[in-house]
């Protein structure tokens, strides 16, 4: 493997983070979209805040990391794909802003009035954020960004098939994965009505997200044929993993096994994203850009893995301390209120 | 866009002002935030402190509300710079796409250090209930590492751009090769990021301190609002005098390794000798109007000789020269206030000295309200003297920013929204934070329980229970 690749795979390894743990956390903004009136959405919305609040801005970085070593190590790619994905890219940037002020203002204000309007925005953008990052990752999956940095079509680039799908596919996702974990944290926090609650999102959400993804396959065919190709002729075991691991994960939720359900459906997700990263290998622009070629000086390259190194040994610790004393509850500033 | 092409890809010269004036506001509001993320963390571990040792009860409360607000303001910080990591490569294609493999070094150290401080501060944050006041304090220290090195990095990105080095062209202008650790310790590296910093815990302290001070003019002078004074504006008042040393330092650097961006600072037309000290005034064809000149001081400062040579503009082409006076005044505004809170932090390092107690007229107390939005409006014309002076240049030297700048998108459109999105911003923020001063201040008279009044914020009593 090239430094290049292995660079490709830390920043493939970055996305995937960014897509289950970010994602999870966009997820509880869809929850709280569809939570109801004030009144009945109370306690589903309390609980998404206290299960959200520690752990969102850590899990913001990887978007962070991910941009930082796509512009260093590949910074000709990084060029074309801002050129061409200008509007879902700002869209998902301001949309960014929306979400995470409106999270905090809304811990703390009081007025309920003032509760909703942050509520909203950050509800709303916890919606459109992932739908543009998905329908960014179709534009440059189906091969609409040119290399060389010039611009592409600047609305077929994310308006099309496979855009669409990308969008969807990703908050279908998000909300499935968020379901899942907040059943989990509300039998921790024993809360066994939500717990009832998001276990039925969280089954509705699996058949949905399952849907998509297979409809997926009939879109690739059609829209993206050489994603297709790789998906099926390379990616397949990645596609049965998924699909095994999803339904798994169904079956333990309907046992109401949440620890297990969460991790295979962390591991139904992660394969969905890595079937698009093997099915567009060698590519990193498909049709137009090869990793290697696209690759920054060999020394830009070994300072960014020696970077992810170190990301990693200091990192990733830190990171399992935050989970573990999130979930071991102590970290919570409040219980939902009953 | 096969239907509106000349809509969708203006040239880039029409495209320059909204991409530079999208881009100055959105890092002018994230900087505000910046300090809040570096310094009010060490500030509140020193209250913080206070409280395990000596088990001082408004030390602990006002660690206990710093970190609640801190909450809200590393949000809209963590958002803002993502805003700004998009805009480098929506709005500066070129600059990424020609300079990332050196430009985006620093960027990618970075990355580690946000993670460590966004990990930390929420421990730190909601560790308040359950954690062990000792590891509670510990988890806070790697927030005020990781704030210094993330600014470091940061800024070392800023000084290569105006001391571009590290890497080899080839014939086609494309980067070939990158020497990773001397684009980061660029030239302009220790001074630029070690000016940032102590301009961080100087507009932090200070900040801090005049939310104090105005409580304190309006009659609350309890113990708990003089500690909430008396902490930061400490720190604030150490970092004022080092920072007038730094800037010394800085000034002494650009004069020279960046001539042009001194003739600016200086107002400088044409080289020469014993060149003046212009207070002020408005530069028009080669010549200064309304300035106050005092003989002889900028060539003394920059060589401490009246004999010191001045470059000016006149070597370099016009078209290589930057904007002269908002350069000119930002300097004279950063320097001038900077000067201001140095003696502000000697009168109260004087009285402190000679009576143990923090200067008592209201005159102090005034000076001091206003001391935080002089350090931000300080903090402010620093930036625009690095990066206006840097002009025309992106990359000094190397790229213009009018090459660097997108071609695609209807700038005036995203300008627009920024622009929206960001007034609504400030001033949401600042509501948010009135309101919750205003709930704290009910709480302290009225002896209203502060965890019934917030429904999901940290709850503070807790932790003394625990402690
Ligand atoms: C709180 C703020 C503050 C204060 C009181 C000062 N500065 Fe400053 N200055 C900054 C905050 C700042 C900054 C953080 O905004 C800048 C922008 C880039 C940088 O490295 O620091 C800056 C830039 C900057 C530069 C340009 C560096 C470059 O472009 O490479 C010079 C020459 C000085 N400063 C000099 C001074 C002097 C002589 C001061 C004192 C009397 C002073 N500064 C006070
Ligand atoms: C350390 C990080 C920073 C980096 C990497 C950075 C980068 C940039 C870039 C790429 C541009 C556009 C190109 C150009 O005009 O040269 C720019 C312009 C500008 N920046 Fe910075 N900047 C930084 C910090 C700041 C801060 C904190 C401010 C605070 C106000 C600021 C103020 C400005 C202004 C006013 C411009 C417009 C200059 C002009 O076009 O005349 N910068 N900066
Ligand atoms: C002088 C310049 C700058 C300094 C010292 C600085 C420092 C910081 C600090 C300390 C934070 C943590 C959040 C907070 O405390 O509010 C932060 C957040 C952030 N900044 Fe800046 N910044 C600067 C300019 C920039 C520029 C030019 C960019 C991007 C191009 C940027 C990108 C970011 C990002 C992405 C975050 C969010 C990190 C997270 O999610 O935690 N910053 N910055």
């Amino acid at each position: 493997m090239t430094s290049a690749e292995v660079v490709a795979v830390a920043l493939f390894a970055g996305v995937t983070f960014y897509a289950i743990f970010g994602g999870a956390d966009f997820g509880g903004g869809f929850w709280d979209l569809v939570a109801g009136g004030a009144g009945r959405g109370a306690k589903p919305r309390a609980l998404i805040d206290a299960s959200i609040g520690p752990v969102w801005e850590a899990n913001h970085v990887w978007l962070i990391f991910c941009l930082v070593v796509l512009w260093t190590a590949f910074p000709g790619a990084f060029g074309s794909i801002m050129l061409t994905l200008f509007v879902p890219l700002l869209l998902a940037a301001l949309g960014i802003v929306l979400r995470g002020s409106g999270f905090a203002f809304r811990r703390v204000v009081l007025r309920l009035t003032n509760q909703r309007v942050f509520g909203a925005a950050f509800a709303v953008s916890s919606v459109v954020v992932p739908y543009c990052m998905g329908a960014v990752a179709g534009g440059i999956a189906s091969g609409r960004v040119p290399r060389g940095g010039t611009a592409g079509d600047l609305v077929d680039s994310w308006v099309n098939p496979t855009s669409i799908l990308g969008g969807v596919l990703a908050v279908a996702t998000c909300a499935y994965l968020a379901a899942v974990f907040l059943t989990n944290d509300a039998r921790r926090s024993g809360l066994p009505e939500l717990e009832g609650y998001f276990r039925r999102r969280a089954i509705g959400a699996a058949l949905a997200a399952g849907v998509v993804a297979l409809a997926g396959i009939v879109v690739l065919h059609d829209d993206t044929k050489r994603l297709y190709d790789g998906l099926v002729h390379r990616g397949w075991p990645l596609i049965g993993l998924s699909a095994l691991a999803g339904a798994g994960a169904l079956v333990m939720l309907v046992r109401e096994a949440y620890r297990p359900a969460r991790a295979l459906a962390v591991a139904a997700v992660a394969t969905v994203v890595w079937g698009w990263g093997v099915g567009q290998w060698p590519y990193l622009l498909p049709d137009s850009l090869k990793i290697n070629a696209a690759a920054a000086p060999s020394a830009t390259l070994t300072a960014v893995i020696i970077v992810t190194v170190v990301a990693v040994v200091v990192v990733v610790p830190a990171l399992a301390l935050l989970y573990v004393l999130d979930q071991r509850s102590l970290l919570e500033s409040e219980e939902p209120r009953p | 866009m096969g239907a509106l092409p000349g809509l969708m890809t203006l040239g880039a010269s029409s495209q320059l002002p909204f991409a530079r004036t999208q881009m100055a506001i959105t890092l002018g509001v994230h900087i505000i935030l910046v300090p809040l993320g570096v310094a009010w963390p060490a500030i509140t571990l020193i209250a913080d402190y206070r409280a395990i040792r000596k088990g001082d009860a408004d030390s602990l409360r006002l660690a206990q509300r710093w970190s609640k607000v801190m909450a809200v303001t590393f949000a809209v910080g963590a958002v803002t710079g993502t805003v700004l990591s998009f805009e480098l490569g929506l709005l500066w294609p070129r600059l990424m796409d020609r300079f990332g493999a050196a430009f985006g070094i620093p960027f990618a150290i970075e990355g580690i250090f946000f993670f460590t401080e966004a990990i930390f501060i929420a421990i730190y944050i909601y560790g308040w209930k359950r954690l062990r006041p000792w590891p509670h304090f510990w988890t806070g220290v790697p927030i005020m590492i990781a704030g210094i090195g993330g600014a470091v990095s940061v800024v070392a990105a800023n000084s290569w751009m105006n001391q571009p080095g590290g890497f080899t062209l080839d014939k086609a202008g494309k980067v070939v090769d990158v020497d990773p650790l001397a684009v980061i310790f660029n030239r302009a590296t220790p001074y630029e990021s070690l000016h940032m910093i102590i301009a961080a815990y100087l507009v932090g302290g200070f900040l801090v301190a005049s939310v104090y001070a105005v409580g304190i003019l309006k009659g609350r002078t309890d113990r708990y609002h003089r500690i909430g004074f008396l902490i930061p504006f400490t720190v604030a008042a150490i970092a004022a005098p080092a920072q007038m040393v730094v800037g010394d330092w800085a000034a002494r650097s650009v004069y020279h390794d960046q001539p042009v961006k001194f003739a600016a600072i200086e107002a400088v037309p044409r080289t020469s000798t014993h060149v003046p000290e212009t207070l002020g005034g408005i530069y028009a064809d080669g010549k200064v109007t309304g300035g106050i000149e005092i003989p002889d001081v900028a060539s003394l400062l920059s060589g401490y000789s009246v004999n010191t040579r001045i470059k000016g503009f006149e070597t370099v082409p016009a078209r290589d020269r930057p904007p002269v006076t908002p350069v000119h005044l930002a300097w004279d505004v950063m320097v001038g206030l900077g000067t201001a809170l140095t003696a502000l932090s000697l009168w109260f390092a004087v009285v402190w000295w000679r009576r143990r107690r923090m200067p008592n007229t209201r005159w102090f107390l005034r000076a001091a309200a206003l001391s935080g939005a002089a350090a931000i409006a300080a903090l402010e014309s620093g930036w625009v003297v690095t990066e206006v002076g840097r002009q025309p240049w992106i990359v000094s030297g190397f790229l213009r920013t009018e090459d660097a700048v997108t071609t695609v998108g209807d700038l005036w459109i995203s300008l627009v929204v920024v622009l929206v999105l960001y007034a609504a911003l400030a001033a949401t923020a600042i509501l948010v934070l009135r309101s919750m001063a205003a709930r704290w201040r009910r709480a302290a008279t009225e002896g209203e329980l502060e965890e019934e009044s917030v429904p999901y914020g940290p709850r503070p009593e807790m932790h003394e229970v625990g402690r």
